[in-house]
């Protein structure tokens, strides 16, 4: 079909829609033309050839202007369009030479390296982006067009002619009538939408009642994080600071210690708020479980689980970073704002026969973050 | 250029292939109307495909492991630290790869981009009203791009497994924890075990790289094959009906300002990469769950959910042995659970109130719908205000105000500031369509006094050209409520709205199709025939003021009333 007997170009579409050539002979004529005999050359031929435009279609009005209504304004606006692709051009050329040039690896070589890739690399797509900018708005001639819309709603008779096509393609399927096959079909489909569902559980392990406990233990020793050293009480020339603590054997485990983390508190004679109780009693630090007025407290907030690392000795006051829930170190961490609804929980601690900071047992309660299970 | 030669070569030969001389022709000659705001969702689509670049980049060089390893590599500050291999081929694209640290810098500022543009089109969307019908679907594929956007930029930053990202997945895994009933599970599957467990980089990656941006893809498609089937919506203006749409054609313009509007985005992103440092993550160092860094601060878009946790009073309750985390699980998904459940359902509230079933292609201008313009402020300062409790910490800080009062001041302003918006921003509204009609009724002030000759002076005006009156004249209202309240000589309300649920419809529509009524600028001057004869004569053109005061303003009496 590359060229028509008909005259036609290969692409050209007749009113209906159809390509022209392809529907019976003299379709895309105008109507009343008299049926050409095969072989004969086509009486439109000539007529084509002078007029330019295909037989059957008037020429359509010209939509788009061909040429800007000030060639003189267009002509300078050119030239800067040429100027930003040159500069486009360059800059494409610096980038690539700036590959090969900025090879370090140091911080202060990247930092080279990025600045001089990444100002080519703008300015390349600048230089493209403005050129292309000031093509469209200062060389193109200006134009609006407007464009009918038809109500998205099909009309009437394609609505109609749809409902009887469905129609029969479910009367033909047999699916209304066959209500064996309709329930069997339902009922096969739904143990298969299950399936892959169900292969989904080896995801992970059930919780079971691993949130209850941490690693810490009778005995283990509290090592003082990053020099993973034991402390004796001693250590602690004066009160005031606060010491990360994580059980000994467990400082690489990061599975063990994002719930044993800990810190350790030295507070002066008097600070405080003691109970004798042997359990943990709200706004009091259970005495028992200290040693030498160290306290222990999980470093685990108890709102979403950020360590709680920010300590304040004046107001011995620990602040969770991540949300501010604020704990009273001096009253067993009981809350005093933000967001977390229970105290950090306390970790019994007393001295090993080397005078070592030693864990008496685990936590008496689960640390961390709430979860459902936890009661 | 002819048919014949567009359609040699090669056109010709896919033409005999396909048939696409007279689609292709059509798709040429769509027409795309142009308004500034139109811009902001394609800044979306490039961000996104930006992101697809960059992204594919890196994947080229990162590792999603969780496995231990010694750093011996460039950045000799972290040299013979352990950490896992995710963070270490972070370092790794960041240092020993030449451009590696610009693609990640422009996939992070891509990544904020892509969020904010998203943000600022679904606004545009909103208070235009262009999700009205036959659009209302598309709205909610939006809304679930929009939520998608979220994720993935969560899971993205993640990745590197650094210091600061790991503060965020170990919240993120709080927040699933406080989930009733299924909490634990979904925490314990997602994260493979206890967190942070050996699993969460990799399952995490393949959701990044492959699960959502399929999703994306998908949806975008979908998104922009309706946008182009229903054409695009357009701004009120001079000859500019819900019949058409005006605007350049496909072909060449509309190609060429987009392609030239992709590498503008492109342009912007390279030059945010390359002056603006983003994620630095050699400095936080990698993740650790005992250490955290003061001042932590997530990306942008995850800023409205942490204040949202930041604001929250400690509430929990512990029923029959089981633990609710109202602390958590409140701040996590009702905040988002509003935005995102209101977005969606208004356009189907907003049909059912006004009754209006009627297609929309000429959107509103914010204005001229004040109702839903003070609804869309109030969502906007009740996000915003949460947004800045987010960084409560970095006002607390930069503002000399203790951190506690930041706080107890957003939990009062979370509820306050959005009734005040609602209120000044409908009063605002109303008061712009004053001036309108003002405008309208009035003309132009030219700042010329005349004296009559009965010696009284009066300022001449011009009436506002047709272009203006397109854009100012209020949209066709939707037709009354049957008994809704719009008719005063219907007695008695059908059936259907005597109910409760009609009561409400019908005060809910009074509420929403509130209007400035014609001939009312508030000006003070609305009594009759105030010399309204000598105004309209003066100055009246082609479209003479007489008949533009005839057809909008019955008061004013013109010569012939």
């Amino acid at each position: 079909m590359s060229d028509s007997p008909a005259g036609h170009g290969p692409g050209d579409i007749d009113e209906n829609g159809r390509p022209a050539g392809d529907g019976p002979a003299g379709d895309g004529e105008a109507p009343g033309a008299p049926r050409r005999l095969i072989g004969t050359p086509p009486p439109a031929k000539a007529h084509a050839l002078l007029a330019g435009e295909p037989p059957g279609r008037p020429p359509a009005a010209r939509e788009l202007p061909a040429d800007p209504p000030d060639p003189a304004k267009a002509k300078r606006a050119e030239r800067v369009v040429a100027a930003c692709f040159l500069i486009a051009m360059l800059a494409g050329i610096a980038f690539i030479a700036c590959y090969v040039i900025f090879t370090g690896s140091t911080l202060t070589d990247v930092q080279h390296s990025n600045l001089a890739l990444g100002l080519s690399m703008a300015l390349t797509f600048l230089g493209l982006a403005v050129g292309a900018t000031i093509w469209v708005r200062r060389i193109m001639p200006p134009v609006e067009l407007t464009e009918q819309r038809k109500p998205m709603r099909s009309a009437d008779e394609d609505r109609a002619a749809f409902a009887e096509t469905f129609d029969e393609g479910a009367q033909a399927s047999q699916f209304v009538k066959r209500p064996l096959l309709r329930r069997t079909l339902i009922a096969a489909s739904i143990p298969a939408a299950i399936a892959p569902v169900m292969l989904l559980r080896d995801l992970g392990p059930l919780p079971g009642t691993s949130l209850d406990h941490t690693v810490w233990r009778r005995g283990l020793r509290l090592l003082a994080y990053g020099a993973n050293t034991p402390i004796r009480p001693g250590d602690f020339s004066s009160p005031g600071g606060m010491i990360t603590v994580v059980p000994d054997g467990y400082q690489d485990d990061f599975n063990a210690l994002a719930k044993a983390a800990c810190i350790i508190i030295k507070f002066a004679p008097g600070q405080i708020v003691y109970t004798s109780q042997p359990h943990p009693v709200p706004g009091h630090v259970v005495e028992n479980w200290t040693v030498d007025n160290i306290v222990c407290y999980s470093k685990i907030c108890t709102h979403v689980g950020c360590p709680a690392a920010l300590y304040e000795q004046t107001t011995h006051h620990i602040l969770c970073p991540c949300h501010q829930s604020t704990f009273d170190a001096a009253r067993g961490a009981e809350v005093i704002f933000g967001p977390a609804t229970r105290p950090l929980p306390q970790l019994p601690m007393t001295v090993d026969s080397q005078g070592y900071l030693v864990a008496r047992s685990d936590f008496t309660e689960p640390v961390g973050p709430s979860f459902w299970e936890r009661s | 250029m002819s048919t014949r030669s567009a359609l040699g070569g090669v056109g010709g030969y896919l033409d005999d292939r396909f048939r696409g001389a007279k689609g292709i022709r059509s798709f040429f000659r769509k027409i795309f109307p142009d308004h500034w705001s139109f811009l902001l969702g394609e800044i979306a689509l490039y961000s996104f495909i930006i992101l697809l670049l960059t992204g594919t980049f890196l994947t080229l060089w990162f590792k999603p492991s969780m496995t231990e390893v010694v750093y011996h590599g460039s950045y000799v500050k972290l040299d013979g630290v352990r950490m896992s291999e995710a963070y270490a081929s972070t370092l790794n694209i960041s240092f020993d790869v030449r451009g590696g640290l610009l693609m990640r810098q422009i996939h992070h500022w891509a990544a904020d981009l892509f969020v904010a543009a998203i943000m600022a089109h679904m606004l545009r969307i909103f208070f235009t009203g262009a999700y009205r019908k036959p659009r209302e679907i598309n709205w909610l594929i939006g809304i679930v791009l929009f939520t998608l956007s979220l994720f993935e930029g969560l899971f993205g930053y993640s990745l590197p497994d650094d210091l600061l990202s790991g503060a965020g997945l170990r919240i993120t895994q709080g927040v699933l924890q406080s989930i009733p009933i299924v909490g634990t599970y979904l925490s314990f599957f997602l994260f493979g075990g206890q967190y942070p467990g050996n699993d969460i980089i990799p399952r995490l990656y393949i959701l990044h790289v492959l699960v959502i941006p399929g999703l994306f893809m998908a949806l975008i498609g979908a998104h922009l094959f309706i946008m182009f089937h229903q054409k695009h919506t357009q701004m009120p203006g001079k000859g500019r009906t819900d019949a058409n749409v005006v605007g350049a054609p496909m072909y060449p313009y509309f190609m060429a300002k987009t392609g030239a509007f992709f590498l503008f985005t492109f342009a912007a992103l390279a030059l945010a990469a390359t002056f603006a440092q983003i994620n630095p993550i050699w400095l936080y160092g990698p993740y650790n769950p005992i250490a955290i860094s003061a001042g932590s601060q997530p990306d942008f878009y995850m800023g409205f959910l942490e204040g949202s946790l930041r604001i929250m009073p400690a509430w929990q309750w512990v029923v029959a042995g089981h633990t609710f985390a109202l602390n958590v699980f409140i701040p996590a998904f009702v905040p988002l659970g509003i935005v995102m459940t209101g977005a969606a359902l208004w356009p189907f509230l907003e049909q059912w109130i006004t009754g209006d079933r009627r297609e929309h292609h000429v959107n509103d201008r914010p204005r001229n719908a004040p109702t839903r313009t003070a609804l869309g402020m109030a969502m906007v300062s009740f996000y915003g205000v949460l947004w800045a409790e987010g960084s409560n910490d970095v006002i607390a800080d930069h503002f000399d105000i203790a951190l506690y009062t930041v706080t107890e001041i957003a939990r009062v302003a979370v509820f306050v500031v959005p009734i005040l918006t609602y209120i000044i921003t409908k009063r605002i509204c109303l008061g712009l369509q004053r001036k309108d009609r003002h405008l309208l009724e009035h003309g132009v002030e030219t700042g010329i006094i005349r004296q009559l000759p009965t010696g009284e002076f009066i300022e001449e005006t011009r009436p506002v050209s047709e272009e203006m009156r397109a854009k100012l004249v209020l949209p066709a209202p939707p037709p009354a409520l049957p008994g809704g309240g719009h008719a005063p000589d219907e007695d008695v309300p059908p059936p259907k709205m005597r109910g409760g649920m009609g009561r409400v419809r019908a005060r809910l529509n009074k509420i929403v199709t509130e209007q400035v009524p014609a001939g009312t600028h508030g000006n003070g001057h609305g009594a009759e025939g105030d010399g309204a004869p000598a105004r309209a004569a003066i100055g009246a053109g082609p479209h003479g003021a007489g008949q533009a005061e005839a057809g909008d303003s019955p008061q004013h009496g013109t010569p012939s009333a």
